[in-house]
């Protein structure tokens, strides 16, 4: 049964602060006295009403904390919400990320909703079952042990009484007891099953899911007149010339913080973009650019040095080997941009239809800024473009805020602009990892060492103003805190910076830079892509200088048998042995487990090199994935598949170009992505753990990708090149040296 | 006031000047397969068929569609449900986020209306405007394979 999840002790919680997490089966838990054992969200909300609504009707409601970013965790966590409360999944809807009616699950981010909301989710239900069906045995009159649940109809030897009838008399207002026994795993009707996701019949048809899509009556339109770049200061602008253009209802000004308020969306966006340009503003020159970020990063100014690991002295050498790698600032690239809908209304509630990953943080963080109440902030999660991490859903959410406290009672829709969203969306940060190992006389690594220089990897709102865009810009302006990086387990910069493989001697030590010169904040992974495709690349060259097979390699330093398994089925399903390559053509492969503690993949990739120019054509990729026991085995496949190609645009093609003043890529041509014609097939096999955890599986696969096709690259031309993207350019200039 | 064509209905609208078709599906008309991508014809979100051929409305002006037939994600549907395209991206759960979808699934349709049996570099090549940012190339692919097969 799948009977093992990631727990929290209670005791140990209150002993411990919290830091403390482990795993066990629930069968085998022992329940002491006043010891009870929960998941952690189900932990940190204990009040079962605030999980499961059952309704006289024959439906249920589910509440998650968690949010649908087209993952699929909606889905997954109504399946297991079905399983245990043993019921049609067509009876079960669900709402999710609403900050006044459901649970606080956090930011959904990291991962985290396999191993932390369906677990949770489970036992909440499990436990919602055990009373109805101890309900059931008081009205019929016999002991609950010899009632069977059959969609939401429970039976015994004196008849049967349905959830639905159960209604009247039954209080979820209670906490969990944590002895509710799940449901075995062959008895599951859905976990394991790749149900038709709920998401996707409307989204195929033209239903209403996104909040772009959405109008509320007495629908008004906001827009914000950005300043030219991110040190500026407003000295004067024209109000009154901007206040005459058609449609315009209001111009806002508040410090730099300039927005206006218009009838319809085009004539919102003409006006702000009207006043952007005719505003006068102090501006400063003082950004690196991005060719003199990784100079910039190596001699910054305020920087947190930090050894994480240094496991043995270094042991004899007979050859070192060192190189640097360099990962540019990367963006989320949201196909759609970030948008929000917020009307203040008679009761003075802000409410606030957003696209956050973190809508009870951000409401906290939208009172402050607009000065009220916490509990007059409402956000409820609404599904927008795929976010890939803290793009700008947040501050669309605030910026609508902002705009709707100026026109009480009316809705106001705001929508960012492409270029606006490219310009001023929080990308993932710039990093060099510089690794030197030591090889004995057999080519077997000595040692390893590793060095990271990153700046910072979430400014999430968190409940600070200062986190959200406008924050900086109205009067007084919100002054962010100097941001901390992210320590054990998950880590931030260093994600993944701590090789899986065990070597005699393991050293990786960061060098935090805590300036932004660039916004920055969580981006699919943080650290871990640019760190596995270091450490990957590395790995790579040491399999060449001791002139063994890149994946035998791998396998003498990974012990792990599970992150064998997923090597060697991806080597299986890739045809490794039996690649006989050809002209101008390589083979790659990457590895990983993200995070060390979520799910493993690793990626083989086959390209061509075009000599002529260098370019890179991707033929075909294979892929093998452990996410432990699946719950929704497409929905697996489909964020891992989705990752590689993610993964191989960003290696590819992506850096945010900048000079001294301001961010230069505003759209698709100067930030090009992966296109439908580059992207190669790709074969997914995933392998299934029934038991065992469910391992966070949405960021798996981009660290791995990205190393397979620079591994790739280095097998076709001979060549290593270590700065991303591999453009045409830079595989040009390193076959004319090699 | 614009008089339009949308899905087979006749409407009117009383759009200020200079809309473009994009906002006015959108917001006037309550549409909502097209989607904002980038207002510059480079993603392929926003995607209508105009007189059956696919156009980027993000940048089409309102008045340029008077008179014209214009067809939206909703449009494909028949009988109330989904089309068979509609179905076979269904069946194959080709989306993660599907912003992107509405587009991509009306190219896909114009493709198969000029090419019932494209191979798959075909849709490649019909689908080069449309783009993802989840990676679920491959799967819209097979969807579309899989309309045409079915058809």
């Amino acid at each position: 049964m799948n009977d093992s999840f990631t727990m929290m002790k209670r005791r140990t919680v209150l002993k411990a602060g919290g830091a403390l997490t482990m795993s066990f089966a629930l069968p085998e838990i022992a329940f002491g006295q006043d010891e009870v054992t929960l998941p952690r969200n189900l932990e940190r909300n204990p009040n079962l009403a605030s999980w499961i609504r059952i309704h006289t009707d024959g439906t249920a409601t589910l509440l998650i904390g968690k949010v649908e970013l087209g993952q699929g965790t909606v889905t997954a966590a109504a399946q297991c919400c079905a399983d245990e409360l043993q019921i049609d999944l067509a009876r079960l809807s669900v709402i999710s990320g609403d900050t006044i009616q459901g649970p606080n699950e956090r930011t959904t981010a990291g991962s985290g909703s396999a191993p932390g909301c369906l677990p949770a989710v489970q036992v909440a239900s499990a436990e919602v079952r055990e009373i109805l069906v101890q309900m059931a045995a008081e009205k019929l009159g016999e002991s609950a042990d010899g009632l069977k649940v059959s969609d939401g109809t429970i039976t015994g030897a004196n008849g049967s009484v349905a959830y639905w009838d159960l209604v009247d008399g039954l209080d979820l207002n209670v906490e969990p007891t944590g002895k509710a026994k799940l449901v075995p795993t062959s008895e599951h009707r859905f976990i394991g099953q790749s149900v038709t996701r709920l998401d996707i019949p409307p989204k195929m048809t033209g239903g209403e899911i996104f909040v772009q899509e959405m109008n509320p009556d007495g629908v008004v339109f906001g827009a914000i007149a950005r300043p030219p770049t991110y040190e500026a200061t407003l000295v004067d602008a024209d109000l009154g010339a901007i206040e005459a253009m058609p449609g315009v209802i209001k111009v806002v000004r508040n410090g730099s913080f300039l927005g206006i308020i218009a009838e319809h969306q085009d004539q919102a966006w003409a006006a702000a973009g009207a006043l952007s340009a005719q505003a006068n503003w102090q501006v400063k020159s003082v950004l690196p650019t991005h060719d003199g970020i990784y100079d910039w990063l190596e001699n910054a100014e305020n920087v947190v040095p930090k050894e994480l690991v240094n496991t043995a002295p270094p042991g004899e050498e007979a050859l070192v080997y060192e190189n640097a790698f360099y990962r540019p600032y990367h963006m989320h690239g949201s196909i759609g941009t970030s948008a929000a809908i917020a009307q203040l209304g008679s009761d003075g509630v802000m409410t606030i239809h957003n696209h956050s990953q973190s809508v009870f943080a951000t409401a906290t963080a939208i009172a402050k800024l607009l000065g009220m109440e916490e509990s007059k902030v409402q956000c409820i999660h609404t599904q927008g473009s795929g976010c890939y991490g803290h793009n700008m859903a947040d501050d669309a959410a605030a910026d609508a805020a902002l705009l709707a406290a100026e026109v009480p009672g009316r809705p106001v829709k705001l929508q960012y602009t492409r270029a606006e969203e490219h310009l001023w969306e929080p990308y993932g940060s710039a990093m060099i990892m510089k690794t030197r190992a030591g090889l004995d006389a057999d080519g077997n690594v000595a040692n390893w060492n590793m060095e990271i220089w990153s700046t910072p990897h979430s400014t999430r709102p968190g409940g600070d103003p200062a986190r959200l865009l406008s924050g900086r810009y109205v009067d007084p302006p919100h002054i962010m805190e100097t941001r901390r990086d992210g320590g054990p387990p998950n880590y931030a910069s260093a994600r993944n910076g701590v090789p899986l493989y065990e070597f005699p001697s393991t050293r990786v030590a960061t060098h935090f830079v805590t300036d932004m010169p660039l916004r920055v904040s969580a981006t699919r992974g943080l650290g871990a892509f640019a760190n596995v495709f270091a450490i990957e690349s590395a790995l790579d060259d040491l399999a060449h200088l001791a002139d063994a097979d890149p994946v035998e390699y791998r396998l003498r330093y990974l012990k792990d048998p599970r992150a064998r398994d997923v090597l060697m089925k991806t080597a299986e399903i890739f045809g490794w042995d039996e690649w006989e390559g050809g002209r101008n053509k390589g083979r790659g492969i990457g590895f990983a487990q993200y995070k060390n503690l979520q799910a493993y993949t690793a990626v083989a990739v086959e390209v061509q090199v075009v000599p002529r120019n260098g370019r890179i054509r991707l033929i075909r990729a294979a892929t093998a994935n452990d996410s432990g026991h699946m719950v929704h085995p497409d929905n697996i496949s489909n964020q891992i598949e989705g990752g590689v190609i993610q993964g191989f645009s960003w290696a590819l093609k992506e850096e945010v170009k900048f000079d001294d003043t301001s961010v230069l890529s505003s759209d698709w041509t100067s930030y090009p992505i992966l296109t439908f014609s580059e992207v190669p097939p790709v074969e997914v096999a995933l392998i299934d753990r029934p038991g065992e955890p469910y391992l966070g599986t949405g960021e798996a696969s981009q660290g791995p990708a990205g190393a397979a096709v620079a591994n790739a690259l280095f097998d076709a031309i001979g060549a290593r090149v270590s700065r991303l993207p591999l453009t045409p350019d830079r595989v040009k200039a390193a076959m004319d040296m090699g | 006031m614009i008089s339009l064509n949308i899905n087979g209905e006749a409407v009117s609208v009383d759009a200020p000047e200079g809309a473009t078709l994009l906002s006015v599906l959108t917001n006037q008309l309550n549409l909502n397969g097209q989607k904002y991508g980038c207002g510059k014809s480079q993603c392929g979100a926003c995607m209508v068929l105009i007189d059956g051929n696919p156009a980027v409305s993000c940048t089409t002006p309102a008045t340029s569609a008077s008179g014209r037939s214009v067809t939206t994600l909703e449009g494909l549907r028949e009988n109330g449900g989904p089309s068979p395209l509609q179905q076979a991206f269904i069946d194959e759960q080709a989306a993660q986020c599907g912003y992107c979808l509405s587009g991509v699934i009306i190219s896909a349709q114009a493709l198969l209306d000029n090419n019932p049996n494209p191979t798959e570099s075909d849709i490649r090549l019909a689908l080069n405007g449309n783009l993802c940012r989840c990676g679920s190339h491959n799967r819209i692919i097979r969807a579309v394979l899989r309309a045409a097969k079915e058809a």
